[in-house]
């Protein structure tokens, strides 16, 4: 008797695992009819797609503008990507995109490919981003640096380790660095401005991918130096003091003001979107261009970048036209 | 009688020596818990502080936005789930069928070997090696420039498969071979004794397992930055032809963001994580008891 109960739950336990199995194989072979049944569905509703990706700097932006433009047109799908301004050029000139995020111009190299690949495109201004340079709250003796004085800072092999190195009058303070790792934009554009080459740059100092790293440690260091992109510093300027930049007419420091007027010179930079002409042609992306033009300038500002003059978006949605 | 004393003396002096470091140990080690269990409480604290007052029924239900206070975790909450519901569909079988083969029907020749050393090196490599690999092979041969879910799932599956073999061959390794030998002794072939006797007795091990390596997919994000990229996506994935985001790439960019709101947002989509974690583990360890409880043990 106990050998014929220790039989059934021998039988109620098969029976378990065999459901089991027999549940996990059918729902997988469900799972790959679906897969090859969704293939042809999906490739329907494409025409309703745009597609962007690229600089994650651009990103706030594009999801800006594409989070507005879907109120009026719901219709229209606009997945936005972060593969950063090379990687989202390495899609976009093999047409798998229709537009590209870029913080930077496209490269000779990338628009060589694009030739090849017979995809023609239209480079677009949206807004401006002022590098900023930002020291603690707690630095008083520091309002303006001259572009040669950033440099011997920042330059490669640099050896400046104290306020008073960068001018005598400074006091005997230790200097310590932050700043953008070698993958971002940021870290490009500065080291070309100030360092005179792109990427050359001294490598002792905290780098991080997140600006908001950098935030916290210039303002929990004294002696602290760092820069990054604007918004990160207009969203902390109760933290931070920013340093006003002297390119060779006077100190100015960054401001919605001196970026867009072109005044803050050289820290600030021009964001752009490329646009393929092919999908230039559809109806929905020449819509959502037009009104990215028209509406880049407030929006920009919302995210915590600088619109354009008004003139310019103009002169570019004429020039589409 | 005076040497008897100074032995039994030092005796002693050995004995107190010996209670002493005992009770340092045992100190150092409770340290050790606390020390770990502090962290974890801080950061849990931390997060649900930060993140509760965004966590409402609009959060779950919305897409994301550029405003945090309008943002939602629809879409990267539901990818998630079609990535790793697709990964566990993917994994389980393989994952589980390789393990039983290796152990119960693999004899143990070089060249098994060579595969076993060979899954196990595969278990360290980096999580981003494998994101490229499912770019070129997933996104880009099969099928052709589509950045699906199935791309991901696929490549997810690949990341973890590992652990999953790993896991499961040593749950199969528990199970003693006195069973097997029964079995076998009543007359059973391979197929009934690993159906019968030795999968019954390592599953609990392997579901542990299995769930541990999906924890893990879950929480990646280099792999899926690199096949999905998209971090604002306003749509469901509806079929495995979709294109998706994750939580963790959501989280990620949220945190990145130089407006402060965004950190609230972030950790309310770290606590949105954690429950799906937490309520994983909870089927695992529900169907642990549910085949350990059995009455003939």
């Amino acid at each position: 008797m106990s050998q014929g109960a220790l039989n059934n739950v021998q039988k109620t336990e098969q029976r378990k695992l065999s459901k089991l199995a027999l549940t996990l194989i059918s729902v997988l072979i469900v799972a790959i009819i679906a897969a090859c049944g969704g293939g042809e569905s999906g490739s329907g509703n494409e025409s309703t797609e745009i597609t962007i990706d690229g600089s994650s700097t651009v990103f706030p932006i594009s999801q800006a503008v594409a989070e507005e433009f879907r109120r009026d047109h719901p219709e229209v799908q606009i997945p936005v990507g972060i593969s950063g301004t090379g990687g989202g050029f390495k899609r976009f000139v093999t047409g798998e995109t229709d537009i590209s995020d870029a913080s930077r111009p496209i490269k000779e190299s990338e628009a060589a490919l694009a030739a090849k690949n017979g995809i023609e495109y239209t480079e677009i201004t949206v807004a401006y981003d002022g590098l900023s340079i930002v020291l603690n709250r707690a630095n008083d003796f520091v309002t303006c640096l001259t572009i040669d004085e950033l440099k011997s800072i920042w330059e490669p092999n640099s050896s400046v380790s104290n306020w008073n190195q960068v001018r005598s009058s400074f006091p005997d303070k230790p200097l310590r660095l932050y700043g953008p790792d070698t993958d971002s934009g940021t870290f490009d554009y500065f080291t070309a401005e100030v360092n005179g080459e792109e990427d050359a740059s001294r490598s002792d100092y905290t780098a991080s991918s997140d600006d908001n790293v950098l935030v916290q440690g210039v303002s929990g260091d004294q002696g602290a130096m760092g820069y990054f992109g604007f918004a990160y510093y207009t969203e902390n300027a109760s933290l931070l003091n920013v340093l006003s930049v002297d390119g060779g007419a006077g100190c100015v420091e960054p401001s919605v003001q001196t970026i867009n007027d072109g005044s803050y010179n050289p820290l600030s930079r021009e964001m752009y979107i490329y646009v393929n002409n092919a999908s230039l042609e559809r109806p929905e992306v020449r819509d959502f261009i037009e009104f990215y033009l028209n509406n880049a300038g407030e929006l920009a500002e919302e995210v915590g970048y600088v619109g354009l003059p008004q003139a310019d978006y103009q002169a570019q949605i004429d020039a589409l036209n | 009688m005076n040497k008897l004393d100074s032995t039994s003396n030092q005796r002693q002096k050995i004995h107190a020596v010996r209670v002493m470091r005992d009770r340092i140990f045992v100190v150092a080690f409770v340290l050790a818990v606390v020390v770990g269990i502090a962290g974890l409480a801080a950061l849990l604290l931390d997060v649900l502080v930060d993140g509760l007052p965004f966590l409402d029924w609009h959060f779950m239900s919305s897409y994301a936005s550029r405003k945090a206070e309008q943002s939602g975790i629809l879409a990267p909450l539901a990818g998630t789930v079609w990535i790793v519901g697709m990964t566990a569909l993917l994994t389980i079988p393989i994952g589980v069928g390789t393990a039983i083969y290796l152990e119960e029907f693999a004899s143990k020749n070089r060249f098994n070997r060579l595969i076993e050393l060979n899954i196990a090196n595969l278990a360290g490599v980096p999580s981003v090696i494998y994101g490229l690999l499912g770019l070129a092979v997933f996104v880009q041969f099969l099928f052709n420039g589509s950045r699906n879910v199935t791309a991901g799932a696929l490549t997810m599956t690949l990341l973890i498969l590992p652990i999953v073999v790993i896991a499961s061959q040593e749950a199969i390794k528990a199970v003693p071979s006195s069973y097997r030998d029964a079995a076998y002794a009543m007359g059973a072939n391979r197929w009934q004794v690993v159906k019968a006797v030795v999968l019954p007795q390592a599953l609990p091990g392997m579901m542990s397992g299995i769930i541990l390596a999906l924890s893990r997919a879950i929480g990646e994000s280099a792999p899926i930055l690199i096949i999905s990229s998209l971090v604002w996506v306003t749509f469901v994935p509806t079929s495995p032809d979709s294109k998706f985001t994750v939580l963790p790439l959501q989280i990620f960019t949220w945190i990145s963001q130089p407006q402060h709101e965004f950190r609230g947002i972030a950790a309310a989509g770290i606590i949105v994580l954690l429950v799906v974690l937490l309520s994983m583990n909870g089927v695992a360890i529900w169907i642990r008891s549910k085949y350990q409880s059995r009455p003939d043990q």
